[in-house]
């Protein structure tokens, strides 16, 4: 069963199509390449909410559709939930 | 893919339409009751009742003008009454819809009354539908096919799956030569550049940009302490949408990977040809699909995330979602379940083929979930006050 997708394969979060729970290995497909991945899941995420596909320091860029989605404002690990509480827009 | 083909309407001036609509069309608020008058009286005709059409001027006059005429003229009309306070402006609607070489015909109700115009306009309505009631369809192919996309109450399955689904079926059709017009200028914003990258040549760029910037500064100057906050919506990131260029890039999911867009076209402002068009529009739905309409569109393809339930009287609206709850709580109003795109059971090509089989039979006649259901929402957009 799918777990979360990932827009384009270079993309650096994916999304859950489930909600995904702390501590389970997330099975995930890349939507243009059906390119299997997977990730341990370090906290609960969501139905319809991103999961990092590798760590992040602050300051780096998160780039969902294969597009530059923002800034990151605070460090997250692969596998962390990332959202509003450690992803900023860069145009304000 | 071989080009598919289906049974439509090619109109006096060669354009095809899908529906073979009589339409009753008020050229103002105060001729409303007698077009619905007329409606009532003559079965197989539709008013289209609207609250504008007194003391508008400049460019919110030209934009209703271009509306109503647009919409008479859309190859989904087969004929047209207008009917108006006073004869000039009702003139000026019917000359415009006449040059699509398509019957129609005006009358004003000064110097009549209701009644009297309502049993004229009546006899002339009924001339009408037995005529076009007899119009036999003809063989037409997709690429003669005029379509608009837009979407609405969008969330996270939009971007992954309904959105996207639209996006391949925007880049077969567009290959397979039809006319297609995406918008929405307001939602575009935070995706601006990856939308402007998408047109054909640097100058249609640079048109696209000068539309973005005009729209953005108008909402940043009208804008209240209300909206500042809004983007993305408290919905949204509720949704698991964080910043306003994700939201921005899954709407232009809808514009496929391939196509870019020739021209750049003002509201309800016809494409002068083939292929992917920009237009300038609003984000609500009804507005924007309204727009479309009167460009000419003859169908719209609407992806929808909590489900949105819009229609159009002349455009046929298809809805397609990915979110299963949607999908499960409002059926009635879904035409594509595409959710099996999140399970891993379908991929976008499949689908996108699914929504052109959807389409074609859409074509073919079979009512959208909209039209079953009577969603009507004729909507004009108006820029500013009237005098």
């Amino acid at each position: 069963m799918i777990q979360f997708l990932v827009h384009e394969k270079n993309d650096t979060v994916g999304v859950a199509t489930v909600d995904i729970k702390a501590g389970e290995t997330a099975k995930g497909l890349a939507m243009d390449t059906e390119e299997k991945v997977e990730v341990k899941a370090l906290m609960d995420i969501p139905l319809g909410h991103k999961i990092a596909l590798r760590d992040f320091k602050s300051g780096d860029t998160v780039t969902k559709y294969g597009h530059d989605i923002g800034k990151v404002v605070a460090a997250i690990r692969k596998g962390e939930h990332v959202h509003v509480h450690n992803l900023k827009t860069k145009r304000w | 893919m071989k080009i598919p083909k289906f049974m439509g309407y090619r109109r006096e001036n060669g354009r095809v339409g899908i529906r073979n609509h009589v339409v009753i069309l008020p050229l103002d608020d105060l001729s409303n009751a007698a077009c619905e008058a007329v409606a009532n009286n003559i079965k197989g005709t539709m008013a289209l009742p609207h609250p504008y059409g007194r003391l508008q001027f400049g460019e919110d006059l030209e934009l209703f003008f271009r509306t109503l005429i647009g919409t008479g003229a859309n190859p989904n009309a087969a004929a047209v009454v207008v009917i108006g306070i006073e004869p000039e402006w009702t003139d000026r609607v019917v000359q415009g819809i006449a040059k699509t070489g398509k019957p129609v015909k005006g009358f004003s109700i000064e110097r009549n009354g209701d009644i009297n115009t309502i049993a004229m306009a009546s006899r002339q309505a009924k001339e009408y539908v037995q005529w076009a009631t007899e119009i036999q369809k003809t063989e037409c192919s997709l690429d003669e096919l005029y379509l608009s996309v837009k979407c609405g109450e969008s969330d996270t399955t939009s971007g992954l799956a309904s959105n996207p689904t639209v996006g391949n079926l925007v880049d077969k059709c567009v290959e397979m030569g039809a006319t297609v017009s995406f918008g929405e200028t307001s939602e575009i914003t935070g995706g601006e550049l990856v939308c402007k990258a998408r047109a054909a040549t640097p100058e249609i760029a640079e048109k696209f940009m000068e539309t973005w910037t005009e729209y953005n500064d108008f909402i940043m100057k009208e804008k209240t302490d209300d909206l500042s906050g809004s983007q993305p919506t408290k919905g949204n990131i509720r949704g698991g949408l964080t910043t306003i260029e994700e939201k921005a890039l899954g709407n232009l999911q809808k514009i496929g990977k391939k196509a870019r867009y020739v021209g750049v076209l003002k509201p309800a402002e016809a494409p002068k040809g083939k292929g992917l068009w920009y237009m300038d529009t609003s984000s609500a739905a009804a507005e924007a699909v309204t727009l479309w309409a009167a460009s000419g569109a003859v169908v719209h393809l609407f992806p929808t995330g909590q489900g949105n339930i819009i229609g159009n009287p002349i455009e046929p609206v298809i809805k397609l979602s990915a979110n299963p709850i949607t999908c499960s709580t409002m059926s009635e109003h879904v035409d594509l379940d595409v959710s099996g795109i999140l399970r891993g059971e379908m991929n976008l090509d499949e689908a996108g083929d699914r929504l052109i089989e959807v389409m074609i039979r859409t074509c073919n006649g079979r009512f959208t979930a909209a039209e079953a259901l009577g969603h009507r929402e004729f909507v004009l957009t108006k820029l500013y006050r009237s005098a």
